[in-house]
Parts: C-alpha cells; sequence; structure tokens
C-alpha cells in the first residue's frame, strides 16, 4: 500500500551464482517500502521488481516467517538476523530502519557454511553434529509411563531453555573464530541436564565435539558474540557446560 | 465411470478392542527379512520423521525427503500450544473415550469413528514416547509433567513445552531420526521435491524428484511411499502455512490415483494478526487462549474511524457476547471466525484496512491487574507488539481469522493406505481424523500417532500381503524413465511460458478468489463463480506467467510456478467439493444450510459421508466417489454455543 509513512532504501546485496562461482555485493534502490513489511518482505518487494525487469531474483533461505524454523539466515549490516537482539530476520520490521538507509545484506559467512547462492548457504553441518550423537537411544515402544521420569522443573526448564535452539548458525556466523560452540553446547546441555540423557552423555559429548571439531568450526575464545546475536537468546552458560562434559568425559575415556 | 462406495477397511469388533485385535491379526515381516525392503517417505514433519525413525528402528530401510535444508525445520515445528493425550493425570475424568468422543463430535461427525478411537488409544504412548527421547515438557515442581485445558476442552488434557510443542517434538522425533541416520538406515535427502509418484505394475513404487540445488532430476525405487507432506492450506496464498508448504506432492499422487478427501474441509483461525497491506507474505497466529480474558468488539456504526479509547461502550458491539450469551467471547474457531466476517462485511471492520476486530483486554486489566494478564500473555502481547508496533495493553489488540489448517486431504483406509496400493498418507497430508473441524493439540498427536505407531504396523501387514519385493523393481524400470521424462517436460512448459506476470502475481490472485468465494461462508453462486475464475485463472497463467532463470541450478521461480500450478488446480477441486456438499459442517459453512440462529446445520441424512474425488483425466470432470460414515458409539447431535 502507498503511504506517506512509506521508506525509499539502498541495499547493497551479496549476489553469487553458485558454490564455485566469485560473488559481490550488488547495488539496488527499493522505494515505497512499508514500515509494517517484515525484513523478507522488503525482499519479496525488491525480488519481485527484478522479475518485472526480466532479471533473476535474489535467492535466500525463509520457511516459516514466524521465528522458529530456523531457515532464514542473512548478515544485516553486519549483524546475523539483524539489529534487533533476540529477533531472526523474518521477525525484523522495516520499521526499525530509517527512509534514506542503505542496507547492506550478506549471507552467512563460515567455512562450514558454504554459499549455496546470493543468500543461501550450506548448513547441513550442523545436522552431521546432532547425527553424531545429538539424541536419546530409545527406540518406538521403548518408553515407560512418561511420570514415572521425575524431573526437576529447574531442570527441566534450563533444558528447554536450552532446547530452545533453532539451529540458524547466527552463532557461527557472528564468531570471528566460526565456532559451533553454541549450537553444540545448546543440545549437550538439554540431554545432560535430563535424567533420559544421563546414560550417553559422555559418549554424547566426546562424538559431537569431535565432529564439530572435523567439520572445520573454530575454537571457542569466550567473546560471546554468539549469544549477543542468537534469536533464542541460548546463553552462553552452556558453552561452560559443555566444557565441563567434555573434559569430565575426556578424562573418563582415558582411564 | 459411476459412483463407488468405498470401503474404509474398518476391522470388525467392538470399537475397544479393534486395534489391538487387528493388531494380531496382520501379518509379520520376519525381522531378518525387514532390512529387504526399502521405503520412501516424502516430508519430515511429525509424521515423516516418526514414521522415518521407527520404520528404520524395526530394520527397513528408509529414503526421507525434504524441501528445507534439515529434517529439522519441517512446518510442524510452528505449533505453539501443545499436544493431546488422554493420560488423565490431572485426575479430572478425562479418559480415552473422552478423547474420542470429543474428537468426533469437535469434527461435528465427519471422521471415521474407528480411526478416531485409535487416535485416542495411542495418545498416551505419544506422550511416553516423547519423554523418553528427552522432550522439554512443562513439570510440576514435584517433578511430574503438567497439564492445560486447551481450545475450550473441559479437561486437561495438553502437554505442552513452553509455547513452542510443536518444535520439541519434531526435534524429538528427528532426533530420533539422526540416530537411524547415524546407523545407516536412513539416507535423508534434503532440499528435494517430489515431483512425480512412479507406479509400476498398479503399485506405488517410487518417486522422481527434483534436487533444488542442482536442479537435477532424480529417480528412486522403493518397496512403499509413504505421503507425509503436510496439508495445503497455502492455495490462499496467505496463511499461517510456512512458506514452501504446498500440496504438490499429493496433487501428484491424485493425478496417478490417489482419491482426494473432503477438500474443502478447512480451518479458518480466529485470533491471528491482520494482514498490514499487499506486500504481506503470510500470516501469523495468536494463540486462541487469549479469548479467555480479551473481549472481541466492533463499533456499532460503520465507517467509524475513531481511536478505540474514545469509543464510548455503548457505541461498541461486543457481538459474541450479544449473539451468545453463554460461551462469549469463547465460542469454537470457525463461529468467531465467521461472525468476524461478518461485522466486517458490514463495514464495521477497524485498523487502517478496515479487515479486522478489536480483541480489547481493558476490562481483564482492570479486574485483574496488568501484572497478571502480563504473566498469562506476556509472551503472546511482546509478539504482537513485535509485529504490529502496537501496545496491547494500552489499547486492544486488533485480530482477523487466517487459514490455518486443512482437515481435507488424500484419502486413507484404516491401514493409512490411499486408494493406490502401496501408497500411504499420513499426518495433516490425509484426511482421516479430525472429520471437518480439527480441535486444539489434536493436530500433533495425529501426525506422531499415524508416524509412530500406526503405520509401522499397517505397512508391515502391506509387506507380506502384497510382496512387492517379489516384482523386480529398480529405478532401471521403463516407468521411472517415463515419469522422468513427464516430470521434467512439465518443468521445460513453466520455463518456456515466457509471459508478463510473476508466479507470486497468480499465487495472490488465486488466494484472493479462494478466500472470497471458498472461504468463511460459501455459497452456490458464489462457488460457481469461483470454478469459472479459478479456470480462467488457470489458462492466463499457463499463457502469461514469467518463470526467470534457468532449469538448471537454483530457481525459486519455478519451484513456485510448479507448487502455483497445482494449487490452481486443487482451488478448483475444493470449490467443487465446497459445491456438492450442500450442508454446512465444522469449517465448511454453507450459506444455505444454517439455523434460524445463522449456525452451521448438517444434513446428516444425505451427507454423512466422506466425498473422495477421483481423477478423471484433464478433460473431464473429476468423479465425486464416497465412503459412508456410520456411528455405533457416538451419537449425532447438533451443535449449540447459545
Amino acid at each position: 500500500m502507498s503511504n506517506a509513512n512509506n521508506m525509499s532504501l539502498k541495499l547493497k546485496v551479496w549476489r553469487q551464482n553458485d558454490e564455485k562461482s566469485k560473488g559481490k555485493m550488488v547495488d539496488y534502490s527499493l522505494d515505497d517500502v512499508s514500515p509494517d513489511s517484515s525484513f523478507l518482505e522488503m525482499i519479496d518487494q525488491l525480488n519481485e521488481k527484478l522479475i518485472d525487469k526480466g532479471d533473476e531474483p535474489i535467492a535466500f533461505d525463509h520457511d516459516c516467517r514466524e521465528g522458529i524454523c530456523g531457515m532464514c539466515s542473512m548478515m544485516i549490516n553486519g549483524q546475523a538476523h539483524g539489529p534487533e537482539a533476540e529477533t531472526t530476520t523474518c521477525q525484523l520490521h522495516m520499521r526499525k530502519f530509517k527512509d534514506g538507509d542503505t542496507i547492506a545484506i550478506e549471507p552467512f559467512r563460515a567455512k562450514a557454511f558454504p554459499v549455496h547462492k546470493d543468500l543461501m548457504v550450506d548448513r547441513s553441518s550442523f545436522d552431521a553434529i546432532i547425527q553424531a550423537g545429538g539424541y536419546v537411544n530409545v527406540n518406538t515402544g521403548n518408553a515407560q509411563d512418561a511420570n514415572a521420569i521425575l524431573i526437576p522443573k529447574v531442570d527441566a526448564d534450563l533444558a528447554m531453555d536450552a532446547a530452545a535452539c533453532i539451529g540458524c548458525g547466527a552463532c557461527v556466523a557472528s564468531c570471528k573464530n566460526a565456532s559451533a560452540m553454541l549450537f553444540v553446547s545448546a543440545k549437550v546441555s538439554q540431554l545432560a541436564l535430563l535424567p533420559q540423557g544421563k546414560i550417553e552423555r559422555e559418549q554424547r559429548v566426546l562424538d559431537m565435539v569431535d565432529k564439530m571439531d572435523s567439520l572445520g568450526f573454530g575454537n571457542c575464545t569466550n567473546e560471546a558474540e554468539c549469544e549477543a546475536s542468537c534469536p533464542k537468546a541460548i546463553s552462553i552458560s552452556n558453552i561452560a557446560r559443555l566444557n565441563r562434559e567434555f573434559l569430565s568425559a575426556a578424562v573418563k575415556s582415558r582411564s | 465411470m459411476s459412483i463407488k462406495k468405498l470401503d474404509g477397511k474398518v476391522p470388525a469388533g467392538p470399537i475397544k478392542t479393534k486395534w489391538d485385535q487387528y493388531k494380531f491379526d496382520m501379518k509379520l515381516v520376519n525381522p531378518a527379512n525387514k532390512r529387504k525392503f526399502k521405503v520412501i517417505v516424502l516430508g519430515t514433519g511429525l509424521a515423516g520423521a516418526s514414521a522415518s525413525a521407527t520404520l528404520a528402528e524395526l530394520g527397513y530401510h528408509v529414503d526421507a525427503f525434504c524441501i528445507q535444508d534439515s529434517a529439522r525445520r519441517a512446518h510442524s515445528i510452528a505449533a505453539q500450544g501443545g499436544v493431546n493425550a488422554a493420560k488423565a493425570y490431572p485426575n479430572d475424568g478425562d479418559s480415552i473415550w473422552r478423547l474420542f468422543y470429543d474428537t468426533v463430535k469437535g469434527g461435528d461427525y465427519r471422521a471415521r469413528e474407528a480411526n478416531v478411537y485409535r487416535l485416542a488409544q495411542v495418545s498416551n504412548n505419544i506422550i511416553d514416547q516423547c519423554a523418553a527421547q528427552g522432550v522439554p515438557f512443562a513439570r510440576e515442581y514435584g517433578g511430574t509433567l503438567s497439564n492445560r485445558s486447551f481450545g475450550g476442552a473441559q479437561v486437561s488434557r495438553t502437554f505442552y513445552a513452553r509455547g513452542q510443542t510443536g518444535q520439541q517434538l519434531l526435534l524429538g522425533a528427528y532426533s530420533a531420526m539422526m540416530k537411524e541416520v547415524n546407523k545407516g538406515k536412513i539416507t535423508v535427502h534434503t532440499r528435494s521435491e517430489m515431483v512425480e509418484l512412479v507406479m509400476v505394475n498398479g503399485k506405488a513404487r517410487g518417486v522422481i524428484t527434483r534436487n533444488i540445488i542442482t536442479g537435477a532430476f532424480e529417480k528412486h525405487a522403493a518397496d512403499a511411499v509413504l505421503l507425509c507432506t503436510g496439508g495445503y492450506g497455502n492455495v490462499y496464498f496467505l496463511s499461517t502455512n510456512a512458506m514452501t508448504s504446498n500440496s504438490s506432492a499429493a496433487w501428484k499422487c491424485y493425478k496417478k490415483g490417489a482419491y482426494f478427501a473432503n477438500p474443502c474441509y478447512t480451518q479458518i483461525h480466529p485470533t491471528c494478526i491482520p494482514v498490514h497491506g499487499e506486500g504481506q507474505s503470510k500470516l501469523t497466529l495468536m494463540s486462541e487462549s487469549l479469548r479467555n480474558d480479551g473481549r472481541v468488539w466492533v463499533p456499532k456504526e460503520k465507517g467509524d474511524s475513531r481511536k478505540p479509547a474514545d469509543i464510548p461502550d455503548e457505541e461498541r458491539d461486543y457481538y459474541l457476547e450479544t449473539k451468545y450469551p453463554s460461551f462469549g467471547n469463547l465460542v469454537p474457531r470457525d463461529v468467531a471466525s465467521r461472525n468476524a466476517k461478518l461485522v466486517v462485511d458490514e463495514k464495521r471492520g477497524v485498523g487502517a484496512t478496515s479487515v479486522a476486530v478489536y480483541l480489547d483486554f481493558r476490562d481483564a486489566i482492570k479486574r485483574d491487574g496488568k501484572d497478571l494478564i502480563k504473566e498469562k500473555y506476556g509472551n503472546l502481547f511482546d509478539m504482537y507488539n513485535r509485529i504490529t508496533d502496537a501496545d496491547p495493553y494500552s489499547e486492544p489488540m486488533m485480530i482477523y481469522p487466517a487459514v490455518h489448517y486443512t482437515m481435507g486431504g488424500i484419502w486413507v483406509d484404516y491401514n493409512l493406505q490411499t486408494s493406490v496400493k502401496g501408497l500411504f498418507a499420513l499426518g495433516e497430508a490425509n484426511f482421516s481424523d479430525h472429520g471437518a473441524n480439527r480441535l486444539g493439540a489434536s493436530a500433533l498427536m495425529q501426525g506422531l500417532a499415524d508416524g509412530y505407531f500406526v503405520v509401522p504396523y499397517t505397512l508391515g501387514n502391506y509387506l507380506v500381503t502384497e510382496k512387492p519385493e517379489q516384482e523386480n523393481v529398480t529405478a532401471d524400470n521403463k516407468e521411472f524413465d517415463e515419469a522422468l521424462s513427464s516430470a521434467k517436460a512439465h518443468f521445460d512448459k513453466l520455463m518456456s511460458i515466457g509471459g508478463n506476470r510473476s508466479v507470486d502475481s497468480f499465487h495472490k490472485e488465486l488466494g484472493l478468489l479462494m478466500w472470497e468465494y471458498v472461504g468463511m461462508g460459501r455459497n452456490e453462486a458464489g462457488l460457481k463463480k469461483g470454478i469459472e475464475e479459478i479456470k480462467k485463472l488457470r489458462v492466463e497463467f499457463w499463457k502469461n506467467v514469467k518463470v526467470t532463470g534457468t532449469i538448471e541450478g537454483i530457481n525459486v521461480e519455478l519451484e513456485k510456478a510448479n507448487r502455483v500450478a497445482d494449487f490452481l488446480e486443487l482451488g478448483e477441486l475444493m470449490a467443487r467439493d465446497a459445491l456438492e456438499r450442500v450442508e454446512s459442517c465444522g469449517g465448511h459453512f454453507r450459506e444455505e444450510s444454517q439455523t434460524e440462529e445463522n449456525e452451521a446445520k448438517r444434513d446428516d441424512d444425505n451427507f454423512a459421508h466422506v466425498a473422495a474425488w477421483e481423477y478423471a483425466g484433464e478433460n473431464n470432470d473429476p468423479i465425486r466417489n464416497i465412503e459412508e460414515l456410520t456411528f455405533e458409539n457416538v451419537a449425532l447431535t447438533q451443535r449449540s454455543y447459545k
């Protein structure tokens, strides 16, 4: 809808045809952006304009557009998911920007997240880490009555805090070392805090960390950029727990 | 061709023991033989992920496919409220029978009783299984699981994990899948879209997929195919579904002989954030728990553009409270939605677009204090504030109904097998358990019931009975090459049109037609007009759609064009189904069939059946087959909320 509050923007967007080709920043201008649009709706609007001209629209990942699937990514003016705290790109609204702003939009960058095209990256390394041990080995049908496992509320709540991770990769993209420690620690913490996860906790942490290292993620040097950029406010205290779990498991595995 | 009466293959015997007896009667696959079978699972939401994991645990080889870059991102993840089960932990009189009864009644008597009873039975196993996986359900201080009442239920049977129950259940099922990936029993094909079903000797034997990254068409053979691809709400363009949620896999199966049942049954959820303008891409649901304390109103006068605070009480119309004195703002979803549309149609809507109604917490805050309201709804108020930039503590929220769930889907029998041998449909993709209206917190339950506890048994029975492995089918069979060629030709055609209108512009126009003519209120004239308009739009699409890019590599426009082409056909089928069902039931409101108080009026004499549509070729009208529904355990009554 055309409206007096609508904005004009200058956009600098990373365009890259595929994993092998070289990419570059391309300038676009976009008028008549409603402040009520989400950031992704603003890109939809730009894409419609590109299609009109016969150009290829910008490829970007997105799906639920309600901040839970973890599909959307993007560095917006150098920040993963943009300037608003605890917010995914899809939940960021254009009213957070001003008329006439220049906005730089790039893909998440990390050795373990190669660019597929434009703003789309390959995050399958996260699946590989979960595959290495991010679960309880319990087959369907094995379960006892759910209330036979009593869990203190405080532990259940802490486990839920960690389990809220949406696997978007903002932590990796924000870290100068491209470390995946926050992601790994969230899953390790969730399962280490719950009795269901205790039996396999040592093997789990060793396997997941080993896999993380082999995939080209960097180490944690306690900068806490990951926590600051996490749309689900996953705390770095989980990384401390991961370190404790790892140390304890490593010591025991040598003896 | 003549109308068929379909057999739901419900086993004989008392409803309470049917499933147990049937599990015993079904044939078993020898444990050593299971590894000889391969199963294709399309979609990795709750149904697909739980089925993949469980089948792999049993020993089958599973090939799982999803559109997203990880199996963990399927749209089940967005479910907020919770998952029902008949555990009766709160000691409030719940039981399997009550959950069964509520679900049949809530579905307005258009579901198959035996399926619903089985669903209620296995609901308890679901909670046990998810807890064992480490799903962090909400707990009481004593360490037991917490329950809440949800969606107007009179018992507290809903288990939840904050407002992220769908996410946590999906991550549980996904982790169970990944454990089997690690053992080599499951291969996950991410960023893959099913584009054709492959039939050999009258059985579903595989699929053709398109790799979204490379654009390559791939052949995959198996002994059975499981369709777990969710619902078709995105036919309306604007819905609470994810952007890539689509009907194409189901539609390709329909065209290969799988009947499409009750496509007109759609659920329109009353409490969503209204559309902000033309650029809107999707809608966001606000939990309906808000109606426990919020009061719904619009101005009495048409076109009253004063700020809500400036409109005195006597000039406000609290229409739900006036019309339904005993239920008030807590009337069921369909009733609340329809009434919102009525007042907006009367030009009494509010906000910049005039397509919204107020949901006002002023009186609740006055009564209970801001702190208590904040404690109850704080996260929802924050979410509303983030999206709309308005503060619901100081001014009323604006809400409007949005398409949320589709009860219709691919027809399945008691085994969850479709009318195509070897093709099974699970979760929202099938039609079976919710009748004409789904109750809150029942979608998660059904997806997981189908995947964890139903199909692992019934699939084995199929494999032993039909012995597909003896037919020596591989992806080298000519049927696979033919299917690949026809799928590729379809995509080539989309690329070759070279028209002037973007894919989205067609999708948006279709969405508006569907909302107007096949939306909350439907009537004969409108449906007929809708069918004509959809046909016209479809013709224009195939002449004038513009798909940029190439068939190789990533081409989002091409993906969307394929989906919209199918929506343009499905939309017509929905309108046809709505036209033929000259009764109101659940989410399907035919204006010609209402009580004196404007409530939905069923016609049990003529319509206590499932309509299962059969594809009859491109230039022929589809055939409306039926499955009679019998109600032996729940008496048919008219719903009333006065």
